[in-house]
């Protein structure tokens, strides 16, 4: 039973046999405050909850993370080798890019261990001596419809590997491969900023991201290949 | 404070306005846009160091040169192999559908037993121990010679071996796959008395006369015709095709000339009569280079005038007179035959015609003519040394009579096997073994096959692929496909010149899987005495690496060896028959019975339709079935799903009330088959014709199921020459279903 007051109030309004309005919908019947004041409220809380889950558990959820299968310290081998990035990723003959490197090129030096890492004995236990090639997580692969060429930007253009892929050279350890759960993409190509702002040119690597640079250094659109122009140069 | 219906509806609202100025819409957006390219479904290409490997293609006998490109370790595209003498970079819809083979669900993964009606994966060491027991125990009680083999060819290594197995263990029941080869090889040892395969040079000829032959079809070396004839264009070559269907061949050829289906051979005889009569023909080559001319052309000329060849060939007898002219007029004229692809070896007098009239006009070989082309003898093992018990085995006779009277010309006779078993209570074979063949698939009388094949108490199939045969066999002992094992392969496909392939590994064997050589020489092994001493290599490499000798550093750098010298020389110095010339006829000729043209089975009352089985380069009737690239290829007018179309006449399908699609059955001696009607005024009234290569019941689901096996509606024809299978047709009927 509610209070001496509503029992009033229905039963004034059963006696009638009309049904009873509750106070917070009653709008032009009875003067009730926070009918309006409910509303603006629930909107609010609608309001802020969606942005709470658009900006923040959204991001959260839609990602996920592994690590790479084997601690890669890459500063250490950029002191190493002569020639810099191009030691290990380098174009083949055919003029094809070669990416990640194959166990092949770690084993030219990696056949037993070298140094003191655990790192390094677990990749020479489970990969080298097994025969196995690492799978390493891309960050920077992106989706088949995409045909792009290290050729036409690394010899063409003259570009180095810094403006795409940041200052992973340097880095002392792979950071964690983050990738979109329904896409199966790194989150390097949306960028880790889930508004989609970057700071730095390889925050970012949507198709934006391309035509931004292509548009700027004035490219010409026509493909080598297929001597078209337009979304054929990079979409074949 | 109650939430009613307005306050939950502005919460919704307001969820609504903040996830609209969120990112989650637009991120989720773009993401189920990547999401719809990512499913396991759509095939993304490898990406990789690109490779090339130099290999060779053997899903048919015409030996192209392949060059396999691989992305990593992935084989991705087969492309034919630039400079070969065959096919030079060219190759045909089977050749690019390897790799489907290769990778394809069909692919037996090890060695496989039936126990119990069914196949169940062994080890090797389980399937060949029990194999070389049985063989043991055969050998030892004298049974050597029940031990038999059916391999595709009898040429390289691998068959080498194989037959070398068979001899040294006391069997002579070596069977290899019939083909126009078989008649071709006679011919040119009757007529020209050499031991070789009959070549043709299409790439230098300006007129060539087709019986039957599916030069654009699939005969012979198919790729390196398909090229000659794209030339023949610029150079005004003429290609006249007579067979009693439009072909794809018949369609593209400058003339085509129905003829009634069978009577081929009677065309070959009444154009040989014209050439003759109205001396046509090359006076230099017949006067000093030929003998037995007088006597050869009385008997044509007596029997075989214009009018009556034009009675029962059905062509025009105008049109006998002009071709006659036409071809012997021509300055590089060659005459071919062997029907369809050649599958069949035919009549040999019908054979022995065509061969006349490349005679008559001087084309044995010269460029653009036939050309003997001997066998490479780089297979110079020593004899084996045989022990009693072979000894013994190899007296007992081949069971298809191959080399006795009345077969006494025939040296393969696969045709007689199944009878030989099955009319037998105690089969006369007790082990068999097939290699790269079919049998019970792609040979005519298949349903005989299928019951010698059961009856057989041990069958072993060395085939890599789940065909009929294999599935039917006791053992599976599945070979590395073409593309990961090395092997030699002589190329006998009617090419003018020798030619010897070396297919390489273009990637490690996928499965558990062995090559053929390997596994006899571990049989042989296992055998123990002479046996065993036959085989001294270790393993096929070895041999394979040994026998070759000289010619391996070519065939490992090219990919493939050639007698750049042969058909150079001109025309070869010497015939060795006893004129030491060329004999259009001889004793021996002579001797074998008057030729009359092949009769097909049935009662023509009762079956008043002749069918006639063809091939099409989109169906494949041989140990490889249609990868699933090629059958997608296969006209609507042949197949629709699993439906096979009947060619037939539109006067024809009128008399039988039948239209255009419906369905019929279909009744022959040996069967009958539910088909549909395609009406096709390229065919002849009162013939119908089905491909051949339909009717799969093994193989995979993209295969098995559709159409009609015609094999198993069509009988074997014994020639009454040598007993080689002749048949061309049998009679059929086809009514309302």
């Amino acid at each position: 039973m509610g209070t001496a007051d509503d029992l009033d109030r229905t039963e004034s309004k059963n006696a009638a046999g009309e049904v009873a309005e509750t106070a917070s919908s009653g709008n032009g019947d009875k003067k009730q405050d926070g009918s309006g004041a409910s509303i603006t409220l629930f909107f609010i809380i609608g309001f802020v909850a969606s942005l709470v889950v658009g900006w923040v558990v959204f991001p959260e959820l839609l990602y996920s993370q592994k690590e790479q299968p084997v601690k890669f310290n890459h500063a250490l081998h950029n002191e190493l080798v002569d020639a810099g990035c191009e030691s290990c990723h380098f174009f083949r003959e055919d003029g094809s890019y070669a990416g990640a490197p194959k166990l092949a090129q770690c084993i030219d030096c990696h056949e037993e261990v070298q140094g003191g890492s655990e790192a390094e004995q677990y990749f020479v236990t489970e990969y080298v001596q097994k025969g196995r090639e690492v799978p390493w997580l891309i960050y920077s692969k992106q989706p088949p419809c995409v045909y792009f060429s290290h050729a036409a930007h690394i010899k063409k253009a003259g570009m180095d590997c810094v403006t795409c892929h940041g200052h992973i050279g340097e880095s002392e350890e792979l950071r964690p491969y983050q990738y979109n759960r329904i896409s199966r993409y790194s989150r390097d190509i949306w960028g880790h900023n889930i508004a989609g702002i970057k700071r730095n040119s390889w925050d970012r690597m949507k198709m934006n991201d391309c035509s931004r640079c292509h548009v700027q250094e004035n490219v010409s659109q026509g493909s080598v290949q297929t001597l078209r122009g337009g979304c054929f140069v990079c979409h074949n | 404070m109650k939430i009613d219906r307005r306050s939950f509806l502005s919460f919704l609202i307001g969820g609504a306005a903040g996830t609209a100025l969120s990112p989650l819409p637009w991120k989720l957006t773009d993401d189920i846009a990547i999401w719809t390219q990512m499913w396991p479904w759509v095939p993304v290409p490898e990406k990789g160091e690109v490779t090339h490997v130099t290999s060779a293609c053997t899903l048919c006998p015409g030996g192209c040169g392949i060059s396999v490109r691989k992305v990593g370790d992935r084989v991705v595209k087969i492309e034919g192999l630039a400079g070969h003498p065959i096919n030079d970079g060219g190759l045909c819809t089977l050749g690019l559908a390897g790799a489907q083979l290769l990778y394809g669900p069909t692919r037996v993964k090890g060695p496989m037993k039936k126990i119990a009606g069914r196949l169940v994966e062994v080890s090797w060491e389980d399937a060949l121990g029990e194999i070389s027991a049985r063989l043991k125990e055969l050998r030892d009680a004298g049974q050597s010679h029940r031990v038999a083999c059916i391999a595709d060819t009898d040429r390289g290594t691998v068959p080498e071996l194989l037959l070398r197995f068979l001899t040294v263990y006391g069997s002579p029941q070596f069977f290899r796959l019939p083909s126009i080869q078989d008649t071709y090889e006679l011919t040119l040892y009757l007529m020209q008395g050499v031991r070789a395969t009959a070549g043709f040079d299409f790439e230098s000829a300006d007129y060539v006369l087709s019986f039957g032959s599916g030069l654009l079809d699939g005969w012979g070396a198919p790729v390196n015709i398909f090229q000659a004839h794209s030339r023949w264009s610029e150079s005004g070559g003429k290609l006249v095709q007579i067979e009693p269907r439009q072909s794809r061949t018949a369609a593209k050829a400058d003339r085509w000339i129905p003829v009634n289906p069978g009577t081929e051979g009677v065309l070959a005889l009444g154009l040989a009569g014209v050439i003759v009569r109205e001396s046509l023909y090359n006076a230099d080559f017949v006067n000093t280079q030929s003998s037995g001319f007088d006597s050869w052309q009385r008997v044509l000329l007596e029997n075989y005038d214009t009018e009556s060849a034009a009675k029962i060939t059905g062509v025009d007898p105008s049109t006998i007179d002009k071709l006659a002219r036409d071809f012997a007029g021509a300055r590089k004229p060659l005459a071919v035959c062997g029907r369809g692809k050649g599958q069949t070896p035919g009549s040999l007098q019908e054979v022995m015609a065509v061969h006349a009239l490349n005679a008559l006009v001087g084309g044995i070989g010269r460029q653009g003519g036939v050309w003997a082309v001997p066998e490479p003898d780089y297979i110079d093992w020593p004899e084996p040394e045989m022990d009693a018990l072979a000894a013994a085995g190899m007296q007992q006779g081949r069971i298809d009579q191959a080399g006795d009277k009345p077969y006494a010309h025939a040296r393969y006779l696969l045709n007689r096997l199944p009878e030989a078993v099955n009319s037998n209570a105690e089969p006369p074979v007790q082990v068999l073994f097939v290699a790269n063949a079919n049998p019970c698939f792609s040979l005519p009388n298949s349903k005989a096959f299928i019951d010698a094949v059961k009856k057989i108490p041990m069958v072993v199939s060395f085939s890599s692929y789940l065909d009929e045969t294999a599935e039917l066999a006791d053992f599976i002992l599945p070979s590395h496909s073409f593309l990961e094992q090395y092997e030699d392969r002589p190329i006998t496909a009617g090419y003018p010149r020798p030619v010897v392939n070396l297919t390489r590994p273009a990637v490690e064997p996928l499965f558990n899987t062995r090559h053929i050589g390997d596994v006899v020489i571990e049989l042989a092994r296992s055998q123990g005495k002479t046996v065993s001493a036959a085989f001294p290599w270790d393993d096929y490499q070895t041999c394979l690496k040994e026998t070759l000798g000289d010619m391996w550093p070519v065939l490992e750098e090219k990919g493939y060896w050639t007698d750049e010298a042969f058909g150079a020389a001109g025309r070869p110095s010497t015939f060795e028959t006893k004129s030491s010339r060329f004999e259009f006829t001889n004793a021996e000729i002579d001797a074998l019975p008057p030729f009359a043209p092949i009769e097909p089975q049935g009662d023509k009352a009762a079956l008043p339709l002749v069918l006639v089985p063809y091939d099409t380069m989109q169906l494949w009737n041989g140990y490889i079935g249609d990868p699933p690239f090629v059958i997608k290829i296969v006209p609507d007018t042949v197949l629709i799903k699993n439906d096979v179309f009947i060619e037939v006449n539109p006067a024809t399908a009128g008399k039988l009330g039948l239209e255009e699609g419906q369905t019929a059955k279909l009744a022959t001696p040996l069967g009958t088959a539910t088909v549909r009607v395609h009406l096709f005024e390229g065919i002849m009234p009162g013939v119908a014709a089905l491909p051949k290569g339909l009717g799969h019941t093994a193989h995979s689901k993209f295969l098995a199921g559709k159409g009609v096996n015609v094999n198993a509606l069509i009988g074997s024809v014994e020639d009454a020459a040598t007993g080689y299978d002749a048949v061309w047709g049998i009679m059929a009927k086809l009514e309302k279903a």
